[in-house]
């Protein structure tokens, strides 16, 4: 029993970290939301470079994986730099193609996974209870769709719908397409997918947790009144003090979620992950005051993203379900 | 990273399965803060401690089994799950034997270990006072210097266990105070030197039965006197119970209270078998359509995993060298809210069955199939609810978290 990240595994994260640093990370992420994706997809290239998307794939369709506990770590580093575009999409269309082919339908494997994995192709999909939208298809280079008739090559997507977080875009995918499979290994990958989906959200809203809290433990030490740093006072410091417990105890579910892959797991880590981030958000915006309000301060980002990835492939409410019922 | 024990690590939790099901009690015991519970809970730690299952981290030569932190967790796991009896020896075997491990003689450890093992000497703590609660430094209780020990004085407050144990020990001022090694220099105006509180403390262990101890029992909130106060009156105390260098008492029990908010007061197997238990009576009987008390059920089960997943990672931290610091306080925030919250939501399932002491619903028969005797829900949560009181508040513990942790400037309390 050595439940911690092993050195390959630190380094990982601390490579990522440096190169989303380098990258300029958060102006790159505004520019997308601006509808410039250049800069994201060069950040895209360079993700898919450190094997961030070959970590789904299996090594028979070019990819290093399935290696869940390497991907929690990479979206726990893509959380806390507020990365935009239809990462954890990609992930998840990526297990769900992986587990096609585990169950004999090789063909779309063959055709799609080598280019995901690579970075040369991003995709993006919905999947059963994962609501109707699909996340940023106006830039994604597929669109998947699960539905009660299988799985399907969309033909493009309905109007592109705002969302709160100002670096995403939703929308449906337009009925039709290309069919790619259907009946029961369907739906056996879309859960499959599902777990993968909802493992990377939850890295990633720890990640979206930890920036929140750095970043708002760094204001209130610096930001004085009465005479004194805010962060001396004990109501400060007891709503921070509450954001790391949920936060640390959030982390080893997300990790001993990815290696059991347990559907119980899963669904604890993403409701915990969900509910740690959505609190540092709320206590940011608080201690931050006023200029946490604004959009154009930074801190908005994450903000707004522990927001939506609360509910991003369903809400708190169908993973506590998950939770205490028999889920597969 | 890998969450997978070894052949032997398994085969000592199959063990420690097999002894438990062949020796916990089918009945369960008396609550163990009445005379006659205590009673039972001190015979039953005689019946571990005779296959050693009483205290298994401990070396042989004291009556354990020499097993590490992953062994004495396994077992941890397996004794909650079988359903067995709250343990009368905790405070002894957590907070004591910890402290004589690191500070005691080696005649120390040999004479009170193997009699805390068995049950022989159970032991209370003795440290918070009427005026001395989470300032514990502020303490008045006095350890004053006579020929071959020290004669104590004053008052000691809230001491679990006192009501019925045999043996306590506890944190005294010395008097006269002596400037010895660490205390503060002379007075800046050429006033003798005054103590800082932290100095000059003595930690030292007593026996309630000695003459000038009185003890009175206090209720706890549903009456039962889990706890008492101790007054002293020229207690005389050799110099044999005194635990490392009179004076340095302050930085001996702290290093005892990291064990005390730490993996090693609680640990995740009894929050994993409450939380089964609790998950277990909701499928039986709860309403499915009650999608909030449902919500409440899954926190449970996450709180749990949880807690054992953070602790499999201090388990590895430890493991490789690394220490826990602060981190403790982390910890205990988290399982005393935890523990509240699973069994405030037990007693919302159980609904008007929930308030009956006297052996009605309150109690969990093993109706959701729960394993060994029956769980007493409402026990559980007034046990539950001093949590986040004793231990060192949880206000002081977010006090440790801000300033040692988020590194945030010291302010008043």
């Amino acid at each position: 029993m050595r439940f911690a990240l092993d050195a390959g595994q630190r380094e990982f994260a601390r490579s990522l970290d440096a190169m989303l640093t380098a990258a300029d990370t958060l102006a790159v992420t505004r520019a997308w939301g601006a509808g410039d994706h250049a800069p994201g997809r060069a950040v895209w290239q360079r993700l898919a470079d450190a094997g961030v998307f070959a970590l789904a794939v299996p090594q028979e369709y070019e990819g290093l994986g399935p290696l869940p506990a390497e991907t929690a770590v990479a979206f726990v580093e893509l959380g806390r730099h507020a990365v935009a575009g239809p990462a954890v999409e990609t992930v998840a269309a990526a297990a769900l193609l992986s587990r096609l082919a585990a169950l004999g339908e090789t063909a779309s494997a063959e055709r799609f996974l080598p280019a995901l994995a690579s970075g040369g192709t991003s995709a993006t999909l919905t999947l059963p209870d994962g609501g109707p939208y699909a996340v940023d298809p106006h830039v994604a280079d597929i669109v998947l769709a699960v539905d009660e008739a299988g799985l399907r090559l969309a033909p493009g997507h309905a109007r592109v719908r705002r969302s709160l977080d100002p670096a995403r875009r939703l929308a449906a995918p337009l009925p039709g397409g290309e069919p790619l499979a259907k009946g029961p290994s369907v739906t056996e990958a879309a859960r499959h997918a599902t777990r993968w989906a909802a493992l990377a959200t939850a890295a990633q809203s720890l990640g979206v947790g930890l920036a929140l809290l750095d970043r708002t433990v760094a204001h209130v030490r610096q930001r004085t009144q009465f005479g004194a740093p805010i962060g001396s006072f004990q109501a400060v410091k007891h709503r921070l003090a509450d954001v790391l417990v949920a936060l640390e105890f959030a982390r080893p579910l997300v990790f001993g979620a990815a290696l059991t892959m347990a559907p119980g797991d899963v669904a604890a880590a993403k409701v915990a992950t969900s509910d740690a981030a959505y609190g540092a958000a709320r206590a940011a915006l608080q201690l931050h005051g006023a200029i946490g309000y604004t959009a154009e301060f930074d801190l908005a980002l994450w903000l707004t993203r522990a927001r939506v990835l609360r509910s991003a492939y369903g809400g708190p409410g169908l993973w506590r379900g998950r939770v205490v019922t028999a889920w597969e | 990273m890998d969450l997978d024990f070894t052949a032997e690590e398994r085969a000592f939790g199959q063990r420690a399965r097999a002894w438990l099901a062949a020796h916990v009690p089918a009945a369960p015991l008396p609550s163990l803060e009445t005379e006659a519970g205590f009673a039972a809970h001190r015979e039953w730690e005689r019946e571990l401690a005779a296959d050693r299952w009483s205290a298994v981290s401990w070396p042989e030569e004291y009556g354990g089994q020499g097993a590490g932190l992953v062994k004495w967790l396994l077992f941890e796991e397996e004794y909650h799950a079988a359903g067995a009896p709250g343990r009368v020896s905790q405070n002894g075997i957590s907070l004591l034997a910890p402290t004589l491990f690191d500070h005691g003689t080696a005649e120390q450890r040999a004479r009170v270990l193997p009699a805390m093992a068995t049950g022989e000497v159970i032991w209370a703590q003795a440290w918070s006072e009427p005026e001395a609660g989470s300032d514990l430094a502020s303490l008045r209780s006095t350890a004053r210097r006579t020929a071959g020990g020290w004669l104590l004085g004053g008052q000691k407050a809230w001491s679990s266990r006192a009501a019925f144990a045999d043996r306590a020990f506890g944190l005294f001022r010395r008097e006269p105070y002596e400037a010895g090694a660490g205390a503060s220099g002379p007075g800046r105006d050429g006033a003798p030197a005054s103590p800082e509180p932290h100095q000059g403390l003595v930690y030292l262990m007593f026996s309630l039965r000695a003459d000038g101890v009185t003890v009175r029992p206090v209720g706890r909130l549903d009456g039962r006197p889990a706890f008492a106060e101790i007054f002293l009156d020229d207690v005389f105390v050799p110099d044999e119970d005194v635990i490392g260098e009179p004076g340095q008492g302050w930085r001996i029990a702290m290093s005892t209270t990291g064990n005390e908010r730490g993996l090693t007061l609680r640990s995740p197997g009894r929050f994993l078998a409450t939380a089964d238990r609790l998950a277990r009576r909701w499928r039986a009987q709860g309403d499915p359509q009650d999608t909030a008390l449902r919500d409440r059920v899954a926190d449970a089960v996450i709180g749990a995993r949880a807690y054992e997943l953070f602790t499999w990672a201090s388990a590895s931290r430890l493991a490789a060298g690394e220490t826990l610091g602060a981190e403790s306080s982390l910890n205990k925030v988290f399982w005393s809210e935890h523990d509240i919250a699973t069994h405030e939501t037990a007693l919302d399932l159980l609904g008007a069955e929930g308030e009956l002491t006297d052996g009605g619903g309150g109690a969990d028969g093993g109706g959701g199939g729960a394993a060994g005797p029956a769980y007493d829900w409402l026990d559980g949560y007034v046990f539950s609810l001093a949590g986040t009181i004793y231990a060192g508040t949880n206000e002081i513990q977010r006090d440790i978290i801000a300033e040692r942790l988020l590194g945030l400037p010291k302010g008043r309390r």
